[in-house]
């Protein structure tokens, strides 16, 4: 364990969590700005929710920052043109989720940009807007959690009736291995980050706000504190490195100590948590006016000959991003689309970077595969690793054998869908897939 | 004889009788009646506990007739109308005809027509690799190919065909009891009246895409073309979302629609080629005659002041 800073004990949260190979090989590398694409396709549906509606045509013009898809209903979010050009056909499409939506391509022609947005660099501190145009700014923004879950940002605003916010937690823990796109955004936009911060806590109405980063960015944390000095309102907080921190459970727990309720949200406990990817898009969306049209995605893996952070435009296909890390290297496996524990394989590289890509991971051939599965030999690792306290083998075998109502009672709507389980599995059992059906099933149980 | 066997076997006779005695009272004073009719149906129930007629096994069902006292809701597909008429003698009651149904399999797409776009090496099971993604190749309403309902056939009825990929039922064996529909996540396969002399025809495609996606990613996928609606005497077929339907209550079995079809994708059960050569001739006659007569009152209603619009004029 690495020595103490400032003071602050180095936390982690209470239960379960594994060590998997750091690798982040692209730590080092700044992020680089990726030439406009010669054309986009820009899915829908890039949010938790309903997808939003196509507001274009074929046919027409458009330009950079201009609303495409329209948000219906609260849990949806705008879609926004990453390039400037026309739309060409929208149809149904595979995208890295590996299903079929709608997805609206774009022919880029020049890059053009809505006048209203400012696109200098200059950091702008001063926080003019009022707490009601922010909520709006945000939501027209189409900003949805960047770590991943795209869950819409503005929803996180609307809460029940009775419940109070005191603290806004920051998520820089980034506790996936190779992914390193939060890293470089908190090392290269430190001042950007931390007005967003402020943002946000004008837009919750808290005084409180702490930003938790795993100890393996050690440059991040020594940076983002030294800015911070002389805000007592903005603490950050160094973790013990552990897998999945990230999540916002365990991430609550590990800062604050407390427990969001099963079934509950953070909101119960007086908490919300945003991703450093997602508080750097709401300083963008706020202070420049420039809406969620491009992202940090990591390219990284064990054989790619450049480890990069690119900057891309949402709607740019996957294999340019790995052509401008260097190629597809030769014995490739498998192409996932997020971290090694929670990512997906990609099965088409023609698919598009999506709000939720924080990183395109290349794993060689020997080691995607799975490996032999065997029985179950009750060592109860999966137990001891669960971050939700759950039984993980018992709830693989409840919806394997279809037993759904006791897989509910048994919580396995808890499960955050880390993967630690399957990760220790000595016998390489498919737990997660399981668990994962079992909680399909037990939702639809409940409409 | 040691005295402590001599003991032992007395008092343990003892404990026997006493509690015996004990038995006898409880199980006189906690008699439940069941109606002894239940145990009549169930003994002449197939007795697979397989759960198609929609309750948890055959004692169950008894229980439901018997309570119901008729045969108008409950029926067993397994036993199917034999059984179902023994049931009905045992009640007293009128037996009620059900026509007899059989699972199909509603995808075509085998190796040769669907080629692979990525590999699965996941857990071996649908409905775990239908949360996942759409499916191995390009088509997302087509057979995942893990048999699912193999596992879940309880009369080896089903087995997965190595060469196609695609599951192939039994008609034999099956008994329509829904294990198999229920396990699949695409809803692909299907439960359809087994039909006159078991002959059935279906489209065997499930593809709503537009024709030109639908065929890109299945060669023999239904592109939603009509020509099988337009063929149908009957009106059994119907166009859905760029989908063929056909109804089978309205289907006449007549088979004209089965080689109009551009992929073949119309496929048969137990129709012989003849029988589809046959009708294919039929329609070809008909439609023939149809065109003839049309043309023929084409002339007779056109008005003859008109003339005929020069030959290269655009239309």
């Amino acid at each position: 364990m690495s020595k103490v800073l400032h003071g602050n004990d180095l936390k982690t949260f209470r239960r379960g969590g594994v060590h998997p190979d750091d690798q982040k090989l692209s730590a080092a590398v700044p992020i680089v700005t990726l030439p406009v694409p010669k054309s986009v396709k820009i899915p829908v549906l890039q949010h938790l929710g309903a997808p939003a509606k196509a507001v274009v045509q074929r046919g027409d013009k458009v330009k950079v920052g201009q609303v495409i898809a329209r948000h219906e209903g609260a849990f949806s979010a705008n879609i926004h043109s990453s390039v400037s050009g026309t739309i060409g056909q929208i149809k149904e499409e595979m995208d890295s989720s590996g299903f079929k939506h709608l997805a609206i391509h774009i022919r880029t022609e020049g890059d053009e940009w809505l006048e209203t947005v400012d696109r200098s660099e200059t950091h702008i501190e001063k926080i003019t807007m009022s707490r009601e145009d922010i909520i709006t700014r945000i939501e027209d923004s189409g900003i949805v959690g960047m770590g991943g879950a795209a869950f819409p940002s503005h929803a996180k605003v609307a809460l029940p009736e009775g419940k109070h916010i005191d603290t806004l937690l920051i998520n820089g823990v980034e506790c996936e291995p190779y992914l390193t796109s939060d890293h470089r955004l908190m090392l290269e936009k430190p001042k950007e980050v931390i007005t967003g911060v402020r943002i946000l806590m004008k837009e919750l109405g808290v005084e409180r706000a702490i930003i938790g980063i795993e100890d393996n960015k050690h440059d991040a944390v020594t940076l983002l504190s030294g800015l911070l000095r002389d805000d007592p309102a903005i603490e950050v907080q160094p973790l013990v490195v552990q897998y999945p921190q990230g999540g916002e459970r365990q991430l609550i727990q590990a800062v604050l100590g407390r427990e969001v309720p099963s079934r509950g949200l953070p909101y119960d406990v007086g908490v919300i948590v945003h991703n450093v990817g997602t508080t750097f898009a709401v300083y963008e969306a706020v202070q420049k006016n420039k809406p969620l049209i491009e992202r940090i995605v990591t390219v990284t893996g064990k054989n790619v000959s450049k480890p990069s952070n690119f900057r891309a435009r949402i709607g740019t296909p996957v294999m340019e991003l790995i052509s401008a890390a260097g190629g597809l290297p030769e014995g490739t496996g498998k192409v996932v689309a997020g971290g090694p524990m929670m990512g997906r394989a990609i099965g088409d590289l023609e698919s598009p970077v999506w709000k939720g890509m924080s990183g395109i991971l290349l794993i060689p051939e020997a080691e995607a595969r799975r490996s032999q599965e065997y029985r179950c030999v009750r060592c109860g690792k999966c137990v001891e690793v669960c971050p939700m306290g759950l039984e993980p083998y018992l709830l693989m075998t409840l919806a394997k054998s279809g037993d759904i109502k006791q897989a509910d009672h048994e919580h396995v709507i808890d499960c955050i869908e880390c993967g630690s389980c399957s990760f220790v599995c000595p016998s390489n059992r498919p737990i997660l897939d399981y668990i994962r059906l079992g909680k399909t099933k037990a939702k639809s149980r409940k409409s | 004889m040691n005295d402590v066997v001599l003991y032992t076997i007395i008092s343990l006779a003892g404990i026997g009788v006493f509690a015996a005695v004990v038995l006898y009272y409880v199980s006189r004073k906690f008699h439940v009646t069941e109606d002894e009719r239940i145990g009549r149906v169930e003994s002449v129930l197939p007795g697979s506990n397989c759960g198609g007629c929609g309750l948890p096994g055959c004692h169950a069902f008894a229980e439901a007739v018997v309570k119901a006292g008729d045969l108008a809701v409950l029926h067993c597909p397994v036993g199917g109308n034999d059984v179902m008429k023994n049931v009905a003698s045992v009640l007293g009651v009128k037996a009620v005809e059900k026509d007899p149904y059989i699972a199909i399999v509603r995808c075509s797409g085998s190796f040769e027509y669907r080629k692979k776009t990525n590999v699965y090496d996941g857990s071996p099971n649908c409905a775990v690799a239908a949360q996942l993604y759409s499916g191995d190749t390009g088509c997302a309403y087509g057979c995942l190919g893990l048999g699912d309902c193999v596992d879940k056939c309880d009369f080896e009825a089903m087995y997965m065909d190595p060469n196609t990929g695609l599951p192939v039922i039994l008609e034999d064996k099956c008994t329509a009891c829904n294990a198999c529909v229920k396990a699949c996540p695409k809803d692909i396969i299907q439960l359809w009246p087994k039909g006159k002399k078991n002959q059935r025809i279906y489209v065997a495609c499930l593809n709503e895409e537009k024709a030109g996606a639908a065929r890109k990613s299945c060669a023999i996928a239904c592109s939603g073309c009509a020509k099988c609606a337009e063929a149908c005497r009957y009106e059994a077929i119907t166009i859905d979302r760029n989908l063929a339907i056909i109804d089978p209550e309205k289907c006449k079995l007549c088979a004209e629609c089965v080689d109009v079809c551009d992929v073949r994708n119309i496929v048969t059960a137990n129709v012989t080629t003849e029988k589809i050569q046959q009708a294919g001739e039929h329609r070809r006659k008909r439609e023939e005659r149809e065109r003839q007569k049309r043309e023929a009152e084409k002339v007779a209603t056109a008005p003859a002041s008109v003339p005929p619009p020069p030959t290269g004029a655009p239309s």
